[in-house]
């Protein structure tokens, strides 16, 4: 069971690494590229907490192998905003209390992100629905659901002057 | 939960994938989505030596919709089902189902074909394909076959197709009337306690044609072909829905888990096919 | 600069973002952009990789460990079993509740998922491929699950215990019997039931269940040969105590080991033990001379890490026909797995939980608790609670539901009429404990005014008919409660975990450019407390919150503390940041009125300075002094600005609140919807309501886990069938309803701020209004008592032993 070289686009620079084909993308990010953003919680893709966006679908990493990852790109929390230039998600999270320890927050704020590209004008109960693959054991969700929400509000009325 | 180590293949097209399965054996798994696959795998319960990944096939991709016949390729995933425009015309129960399966993520991901070959008795797709009447066309070292959905099943796990076959297209034809796919479960993520697919057409206020099919509450797939029949030629009053249901229910063997006991489920199964009908029946 | 207005005092106050601010949190900028660092971020050079083999029988005997063919894994280093540990008599260790448990399996296991051997290996692929090599001979034995049968048993399950009659908590009736803990007046409160008008009986089980971070336990071992340091990484709750036991396990000399608690991804009681995890990691670094890391996967700590609950509640509770309650008697049935591994303060077995008189004057009681050993995993933990407060809240709360059917009576009426009053308080209980303080009624016609209490009843009333009629197949529930909260622990006088009271501390440095960092003895797990406890202490020395940092868990700088659990970090940790301040203060009071050339006692403090009596406009900043206090020779007075505070708590505290939940049940599948649900907490002072809110929003979404179909389940020969997320149920945010709070404040008079602590208040509160809502909705149609979890097919199967099914 040899060792195979894995292209990623990681966060918009290229990547190389080598693995076992059995190796789980979480593992692979986190232990070999140091991108730890994204964490472990179930390992039954239940809770969420290692999502990542691969190739513009957001993803449970720990139920994809690496080499099925081979050739993609992958947008983790580190790739949506920098201290300098933080995304509006993860000010909106902060302003609005959406966390509590953390832990889910990398996975929820990765998800939202891909939710609102896909639905920039969510509903409550379409937020809920989207953000339903993504489990928090401390915040009840009431917060981050206003959080989503501000920030789709934020997002749109920024389009809007821009336009 | 890791899984044992395996040797991984990336055939380009449908006949690589046939010849390494062939050529590798029983110790070679396709795989599509892997939601269901890569779980089992890190509990260790799937034993699989060499993974075949189907993702680089695009002949097995797509969705079309011409002449009144839906062809949706093995690898298209549910997301795919949920968003396409053309599908939701043509069969919109497609849509309402898919919607039910799993949660954002898993649905990116999951394949129809995946979740129709799998064989588990959870998934949502094989009870509607029975209720569509679905084809599945398997390739394998022998060329092509199709397969009725109606037929596919033999037990939990376990189905009409060879280990060295590929599921590669589901088709049905475009059904008309009304429909429902109204599925029971505890929460988003979980799989049904009990669901049920139906299709059914009224002519001059009669039901002229009902298709149910059952999910979770036997080891595969139930077509309850006479709960359709005790609807045909009534106008889905309440004495033949009782009849529908009673029928359907004859023919289901749920087993209790964390779910609930079997009365439960059995009383479930009767309420959840009531409402599908009558969904579906206020949509003809 | 002379130009510029100065500051007002709002403008003062408001610039400090101290006590009552909804100040944002400092913690979130590194979180959000997922920079957090948790105990699996943490990466040592060389660092290996343990983890278990675990045993797939309840009980069985080990008759032998075949490690030759693992030991041949690529990879893999070693293979740790009971044999190994044996020399250095760690293969046992003692609990937190007096008992002791094995950290290998010694002979025979006795539960499924029990650690029976430690294979280390250079990463955890390795390791995994390790434990799949390893051949275990066992020999089942019979299982037990039922405690109740268990204390029947002929099978005996602790046989290093056989012949001992005496444990940890007086004598044992039994060889699956660990205690039996008393507290009240027995005789009395018989003889009170037995004369009384009205009597209610109930059996009240709360089921298992479990804390379930969403981060596992963890941790990293480092030993380091040349220094003989030892330093541990994990996920504690309480650091310190993890020192001081792994001190006096291995040997190693306390100032030789250093532990820290990185970013812990929620905790709520789970990671409050010592797990067999920890010992193998040590041991194994020690053997290696290698780092090693062991992280427990989602089903390792479903099964084997930390349950809660598990009470089998008898109660029986005694009324005037009028509805004064006169007395309550309870006697529990305390499963408590394998080994007692609960963690409670030493001296009590079951946790505070005679505080199972609640929010009423009832004038006498008795609680009898038998602790009981069977084939389950150990544990007994404090699930968002503060030691057995949620099994109290839940008894009483539900026995006061079924003396109000007893009585014919409205439940929202009994509750007022027996409520303790706020001229009682300070009040002592039949069991004990004296509450601090409280305002029950003021909370309650709050409470039942803003969801218009007697509306809801009316249209309950009418959904009742309707139903009757045929015309709906939705059943209305409203769940009530009013929980009383006994947290803060505590007193050292009576608490202490494994003989080391249970005081916290804090240590302040103000810097000479005037800010500041404090340090705890405490651990956040998402509770906020780099936010929270800057404010307290910007209030009380005048420095701006943003200006203070707050550090906690490691205990080679932290001050010594014993850990959060149990909302014991605001009554505890809060009260010492706060005295520690106040000693700031008063040496910055000596060094300003220095330097404005007065007496100490002519200067007052004002927000943020010290200014002279009657003369505002000749004042000292803090920040001011806090320059002068480190470049100033100042007579009599040392320089630097420099406090530390060991606040030992006089009284435990007593927050309280009232809960109303709205429910609509399908009587046909068992699946409910909240349509409202309101909670007033009254924690005391609030010092960042924006936290508070968030508390409650999370501690009600654990409550409504927990009540509608969060279990711990096993079946008859000891399996355990709720290990992974599809089946341990945790709502999405699809399942969640909003939640409403509201507050009224009622300060703990004992509190330096008068703050209470409510993190777990919405938990004990928010389980019995949900599980009373559900019952409720049952009520018009004879529904007394039925367990939890209320998931689908248990509500449906109410509802059709009912007839409701025709």
């Amino acid at each position: 069971m040899s060792k195979m070289h894995i292209q990623l686009t990681i966060n918009g620079e290229a990547q190389e690494v080598l693995a076992e084909p059995r190796e789980l993308l979480i593992h692979v990010l986190r232990e070999k590229l140091g991108v730890t953003g994204p964490h472990i919680g179930c390992e039954t893709s239940h809770c969420g907490a290692c999502t990542v966006d691969l190739n513009g679908k957001s993803v449970k990493s720990c139920t994809v192998f690496a080499a099925q990852a081979n050739g993609a790109e992958i947008t983790t929390i580190e790739g949506l905003g920098n201290p300098d230039d933080l995304h509006v998600l993860q000010q909106s999270f902060r302003e609005h209390h959406g966390l509590q320890c953390g832990f889910c927050t990398p996975g929820m704020i990765t998800r939202a992100h891909r939710l609102l590209q896909e639905n920039p004008n969510p509903t409550e109960a379409e937020v809920r629905f989207g953000m339903a693959g993504n489990l928090c054991r401390c915040t009840g969700y009431q917060n981050i659901v206003k959080s989503i929400l501000a920030a789709a509000a934020e997002m749109n009325a920024a389009q809007e002057a821009a336009e | 939960m890791i899984p044992a180590a395996f040797d991984y293949h990336r055939p380009a097209d449908i006949a690589s994938a046939v010849a390494l399965l062939q050529e590798l054996g029983d110790d070679a798994r396709p795989l599509a989505g892997g939601h269901s696959l890569i779980p089992m795998m890190k509990l260790r319960m799937a034993s699989v030596e060499y993974l075949i990944d189907l993702q680089d096939i695009d002949e097995l991709r797509g969705i079309s919709v011409s002449d009144g016949i839906v062809s949706i390729g093995a690898m298209t995933t549910q997301h795919d089902l949920i968003t396409d425009a053309a599908l939701a015309e043509a069969a919109p129960i497609m849509r309402e189902a898919a919607l039910q399966i799993a949660d954002p993520q898993v649905r990116y991901v999951g394949t129809l074909g995946g979740n129709v070959a799998n064989g588990d008795p959870g998934n949502d797709m094989p009870g509607l394909m029975q209720c569509l009447d679905a084809t599945f066309t398997l390739v394998g070292p022998g060329g092509s076959r199709d397969v009725a959905a109606r037929d596919f099943y033999e037990a939990a796990y376990m189905t009409a197709r060879e280990d060295d076959e590929i599921l590669t297209r589901v088709t049905f034809a475009a059904p008309t009337g009304g429909y429902a796919y109204e599925k029971q479960k505890r929460k988003i993520g979980d799989y049904a306690t009990a669901a049920a697919a139906i299709q059914m057409t009224r002519d001059d206020g009669l039901c002229s044609s009902a298709a149910i099919a059952l999910t979770n509450l036997s080891d595969v797939p139930v077509f309850a072909k006479a709960a359709g029949a005790a609807l045909v030629g009534t106008s889905c009053d309440a004495s033949a829905v009782t009849a529908a249901i009673s029928a359907a229910l004859g023919e289901i063997d749920p087993t209790e888990d964390n779910r609930g006991p079997v009365e439960f489920k059995l009383h479930v199964a009767g309420i959840v096919i009531l409402r599908a009908i009558e969904r579906a029946w206020s949509r003809t | 600069m002379n130009d510029q207005t100065p500051p007002t005092r709002e403008e003062r106050v408001a610039g400090l973002k101290g006590l009552g601010t909804s100040r944002k949190r400092v913690e979130d900028a590194r979180f959000t952009q997922g920079k957090g660092n948790y105990v699996d971020d943490v990466k040592l050079p060389g660092m290996l990789f343990g983890d278990f083999v675990r045993s797939p029988y309840a009980h069985a005997r080990v008759a032998a460990i075949h490690t030759e063919e693992a030991l041949k894994v690529p990879g893999v280093l070693a293979v740790l079993t009971a044999k190994d540990l044996e020399p250095l008599n760690l293969h046992w260790m003692p609990t937190l509740a007096g008992d002791k448990q094995m950290v290998l399996a010694d002979g025979k296991v006795l539960f499924q998922g029990q650690e029976v051997a430690f294979v280390v290996a250079t990463d955890r692929y390795a390791a995994a491929d390790g434990i799949a090599a390893v051949e275990v001979d066992y020999q089942e034995l019979p299982v037990l699950t039922n405690p109740f049968e268990a204390l029947e048993s002929d099978v005996v399950l602790r046989e290093d215990l056989e012949g001992q009659t005496e444990g940890a908590h007086g004598t044992r009736k039994h060889h699956n019997h660990i205690f039996l803990w008393e507290e009240g007046d027995q005789e009395a409160t018989e003889q009170a039931i037995g004369s009384a008008e009205v009597v209610a009986e109930e059996m009240v089980y709360y089921h298992r269940t479990h804390p379930c971070p969403l981060e596992t336990c963890g941790c990293v071992a480092s030993m380091d040969k040349v220094n003989g340091k030892l330093t541990l990484y994990g996920t504690f709750q309480a650091p310190h105590v993890v020192r001081t036991v792994a001190s006096l396990l291995s040997g190693i000399e306390e100032h030789n080991i250093r532990v820290i608690s990185p970013d812990i991804g929620g905790g709520f009681g789970n990671k409050v033990g010592v797990y067999p995890g920890y010992v193998c990691s040590i041991v194994a670094s020690i053997v290696t001379g290698k780092p090693v890391k062991w992280i427990e996967n989602r089903m390792d700590n479903l099964m084997a890490t930390a349950f809660a609950r598990d009470y089998w509640m008898k109660g029986k509770i005694s009324a005037t026909r009028e509805g004064k309650i006169t007395g309550l008697a309870c006697h529990v049935v305390a499963d408590h797995g394998a080994f007692d591994a609960c963690a409670d303060p030493t001296k009590f077995p079951a946790g505070f939980f005679h505080i199972c008189t609640g929010s009423y004057d009832i004038p006498v009681a008795y609680v009898g608790v038998d602790g009981v050993y069977t084939n389950k995993a150990p544990g007994g933990v404090a699930y968002r609670c503060s030691f057995r407060v949620t099994e109290a809240a839940y008894f009483i709360e539900r026995m006061i539901e079924v003396l109000a059917i007893e009585l014919g009576m409205d439940a929202a009426e009994l509750r007022a009429k027996n409520f303790i009053k706020a001229d009682q308080f300070p009040y002592t209980s039949a069991l004990g404990w004296e509450y601090d303080s409280g305002d029950y009624h003021t909370a309650w016609n709050k409470a039942l005014e803003a969801v218009d209490y007697p509306g809801l009843r009316r249209e309950q009333a009418e959904r009742v008919e309707a139903f009757k009629r045929g015309e709906t197949r939705k059943l209305l529930g409203i769940g009530l409660t009013h929980f009383t909260e006994i947290v803060g622990a505590g007193p050292v006088k009576n608490c202490d975990i494994l003989g080391m009271g249970m005081f916290d501390s804090c240590e302040i440095r103000i810097h000479p450019t005037g800010s500041a960092i404090a340090r705890l003895g405490t651990i956040s797990q998402g509770q906020g407390h780099a936010t929270t406890f800057a404010q307290i202490l910007a209030s009380e020395i005048g420095i701006p919150a943003d200006s203070i940092t707050i550090e906690e868990g490691d205990t080679d700088t932290a001050p010594y503390g014993l850990g959060t659990y149990g909302s014991r970090s605001t009554p505890v940790a809060g009260a010492a940041t706060a005295m520690a301040g106040r000693k700031i203060r008063a040496k910055a009071q000596m060094i300003a009125a220095y330097l404005l050339e007065v007496h100490d006692d002519d200067v007052e403090w004002d927000v943020d300075r010290f200014a002279v009596k009657g003369a505002p406009e000749r004042f000292k900043t803090m920040a001011e002094i806090a320059y002068a206090s480190y470049n100033q020779a100042i007579p009599g007075v040392e320089p630097g600005l420099e406090a530390v505070s060991y606040y030992d708590p006089p009284n435990m505290t007593y927050p309280f609140g009232a809960y109303i939940c709205v429910m609509e049940i399908d009587v046909d599948t068992g699946v409910h919807e909240i349509r409202q649900f309101y909670a007033l907490d009254d924690c005391g002072t609030r010092i960042n309501p924006m936290v508070i809110e968030g508390q409650v929003h999370g501690g009600l979404t654990e409550a409504l886990a927990i009540a509608m179909g969060q279990e711990i389940a096993y079946d008859e020969i000891g399996n355990h069938k709720t290990a992974t997320f599809m089946d341990f149920f945790i709502p999405t945010a699809w399942e969640t309803p909003n939640y409403t709070t509201d507050h009224t404040v009622t300060p703990s008079p004992h509190h330096p701020i008068g703050a209470k602590g409510v993190g777990e208040s919405p938990n004990v509160g928010g389980v019995p209004a949900f599980s009373n809502a559900v019952h409720d909705a049952f009520r018009a149609f004879g529904l007394r008592q039925s367990h939890m979890p209320h998931d689908q097919w248990r509500i449906w199967k109410i509802a059709h032993d009912l007839g409701l099914h025709g």
